[in-house]
């Protein structure tokens, strides 16, 4: 008998006796925690981000270049990734060399490069969280991990929800999500939190709106 | 310390020798402690604990009700995406068909993000014994695998250490697997960890295969979810060209709107925190991201045993957030080690004697391993009723009866070691029901308690080891009331 009959039928003969389940689930929590107007979420996605030690930065459009400029300067990054779909005016005054991420590269090109440059597809303010679905403007998902800095342009508040079940609601499950909340980080010692194990230890967030 | 469970005492031996451990127990009570009250905040935050709660333990008990349906189902999406499932009835199926994969890519060596079911199986001593090395990426695995060690807590696995004996093992152990630790390290956390980095990150960069389990599998869509810190999950999840992950059948849940309320409560309860800093999901392979083979391989060992047992399925329900080890009072002294099994503290005492079935002395003691306080029960994410199923299985110990192992049905008998605890309960029978006798004694007891000693003799002598026996009253309570009155005569 195959390892998938024995299963299977394991399953049925342990629950021939067992009382049925009301379904569907009923869904008495809530949608979001609180009602907070877009203005005051995205103050929340801000507050939540730097919780966990990203580095928030706020401005509108017309300043992101010159901030995603400043922020590679003041890293002194040579180099920086570019997924495919990014808006090229975005890095229109940033210095550093542009590297394109191709599929027969091996990790070891991408960890000699300084910083990556990301847009999201939705960010979570209860949470603090952005979330990345491999979408053009993103890129694979090893660029945002093996480079030590990270700077993500988050739209808002067209691309902010409130909480965890309204995200979920916007995302495409046949897509590879990563959900990020502040940078790589550990509390294995002692449980003292130490940020920067094995992703990015510098994540920016830039809050363009 | 050996690699191993094989072989372990019985908890209250185990446990014995690690209270007598002042360091350990220094260890373990600052990060119970720390956590705990770290927990209590972040779900304070959250307004809808309760009702997260009960729609966990809805979603889970239903998806456990028809877990049939949601494999099948779950397999067909998987395949669909690209995967390919494996099924693996126990242990050994499931270790035999992952190093066949790994054979397959010609590799001898795998990386490995942190899982129990693997840890579970034994996998990684099995990957050895072909002739395959596998290294752990997880800081607190790594602490573990480098000291020869074995796991003590299901988040923290290596909590059982302070921040010198991390630095000794490092300083001692990385250059034998790897990249030695870096001149002059010291035992600041800071440093601690980007040893740790520098050291996986040449076998991140090179590594084909990958080996991960799963937080939870999405049966609508076939999404697998994998929720972790530090970035060795993603590395091992998107670097490698093969990826193998290993899975309980029971982390099954049925539509990808579930994760909603999952996402909430796992990282609040486990880590403390509003959400942990990494969440992967993916669906089979993608085109040009990520591995080009994924196989998925859904473990039973145990687990269809366990959900026969209409008290005991619940602990099926469980999301491995640990919760229940940090409020634990028997845990907070004995330890993780002590509980024999990769499943430490209250829910490894109802599990592992569920998974491997009670015949051995340590599962036959596990039951026992708690004071029934419902700590356990008060923070468990999935109110997973620990208790009730403690008393369950203590009675299965002690009384035997009717049992499903390895799909088949058997009557257990009663283990050994429990007939002083059944002739004493035979005895209290006798006497409760002859209330002469019983009054006889009591009399006979109250006038000669000046002669009792402190400890009990015979098999009665381990209770009175760690116990003080109770004083017998100058009186009987049925004499004090009958010459009292119920105490309306202010008789002492």
């Amino acid at each position: 008998m195959s390892g998938r009959e024995r299963i299977l039928g394991r399953v049925r003969r342990a629950l021939a006796d067992a009382p049925d389940v009301p379904a569907p689930v009923e869904r008495t929590y809530l949608r979001a925690h609180g009602d907070l107007d877009a203005e005051g979420t995205v103050d929340l996605l801000a507050e939540h981000l730097a919780d966990y030690r990203a580095l928030v930065h706020r401005c509108t459009p017309d300043e992101l270049p010159s901030v995603v400029g400043r922020l590679l300067a003041a890293r002194s990054s040579r180099s920086v990734l570019v997924p495919p779909g990014l808006d090229p005016r975005w890095l229109a005054e940033a210095d550093a060399r542009r590297v394109e991420d191709l599929a027969r590269d091996t990790p070891y090109e991408l960890d000699r490069v300084d910083s990556v440059v990301t847009a999201c597809a939705v960010a979570i303010a209860e949470t603090g969280t952005i979330v990345l679905d491999g979408g053009p403007d993103q890129g694979r998902r090893r660029i945002t991990l093996v480079p030590d800095h990270h700077v993500c342009v988050v739209r808002v508040p067209g691309q902010v929800v409130s909480s965890v079940p309204q995200a979920l609601e916007r995302l495409d499950p046949a897509r590879p999500l990563t959900w990020i909340s502040g940078p790589s980080a550990t509390s294995d010692i002692e449980l003292d939190r130490v940020e920067g194990v094995h992703g990015p230890r510098t994540l920016e967030v830039i809050l363009v709106g | 310390m050996s690699g191993t469970f094989v072989g372990m005492p019985a908890f209250p031996e185990a446990a014995r020798a690690a209270v007598a451990d002042a360091r350990l127990r220094g260890n373990l009570r600052h990060a119970t402690h720390t956590i705990r009250a770290k927990r209590a905040r972040a779900v304070a935050e959250v307004s809808d604990w309760a009702e997260l709660r009960e729609a966990g333990k809805r979603i889970k008990d239903h998806t456990l009700r028809h877990l049939d349906r949601y494999l099948v189902q779950l397999e067909e999406k998987v395949t669909a995406a690209g995967g390919t499932v494996h099924w693996a009835a126990d242990a050994e199926d499931a270790n035999r068909i992952v190093v066949e994969l790994v054979r397959a890519t010609g590799e001898s060596e795998v990386v490995k993000v942190k899982s129990m079911a693997t840890q579970e199986i034994g996998l990684n001593e099995a990957l050895e014994a072909a002739g395959i090395r596998a290294y752990e990426t997880d800081l607190a695995e790594l602490i573990v695998q480098l000291g020869d060690d074995r796991p003590s807590h299901i988040l923290v696995p290596a909590i059982h250490r302070n921040r010198g004996e991390i630095r000794d093992v490092f300083r001692e152990r990385m250059s034998d697997w790897g990249r030695p630790a870096p001149e002059g390290l010291t035992d600041s956390p800071a440093e601690l960890a980007e040893a740790a980095r520098l050291h996986l990150r040449e076998k991140f960069l090179r590594a084909k295969v990958g080996v991960s389990g799963a937080n939870f599998m999405v049966a609508e869509t076939g999404t697998l979810v994998v929720v972790e810190s530090e970035g060795n999950g993603r590395m091992c999840l998107t670097l490698p060209e093969t990826l193998i992950s290993v899975v309980g059948i029971e982390k099954t849940v049925p539509t990808w709107r579930d994760l909603e309320v999952f996402l909430q409560t796992l990282p609040r309860s486990s880590t403390a925190e509003r959400m942990n800093p990494y969440t992967s999901t993916w669906t089979g392979t993608t085109d040009g991201d990520g591995p080009t083979a994924f196989h998925l391989v859904l473990l039973d060992n145990g687990r269809t045993d366990t959900l026969a047992d209409e008290v005991g399925r619940q602990a099926l329900r469980c999301i491995r957030c640990s919760a229940c080890l940090n409020v634990c009072p028997v845990y907070e002294r004995a330890g993780g080690h002590a509980y024999g099994s990769v499943y430490p503290g209250p829910i490894g005492a109802i599990l592992s004697p569920q998974l491997r079935g009670t015949a051995s002395e340590i599962d036959a003691s596990l039951p026992y391993a708690s004071s029934l306080c419902g700590a356990c029960y008060e923070v468990c994410p999935v109110a997973i009723d620990i208790p009730e199923v403690l008393v369950h299985l203590r009675e299965r110990v002690v009384e035997g009866g009717p049992m499903v192992r390895e799909g088949n049905k058997v009557v257990l008998k009663p283990a050994k070691g429990h007939a002083a605890e059944r002739a004493a309960m035979r005895a209290a029978r006798w006497a409760f029901s002859r209330p002469g006798a019983l009054r006889t004694g009591q009399r006979l007891a109250s006038r000669t308690r000046r002669l009792h000693p402190r400890t009990l003799p015979g098999p009665g002598k381990a209770w009175t080891a760690t116990r003080a026996l109770p004083a017998v009253p100058p009186e009987p309570f049925r004499d004090w009331w009958r010459r009292t009155g119920g105490g309306k005569e202010g008789g002492k």
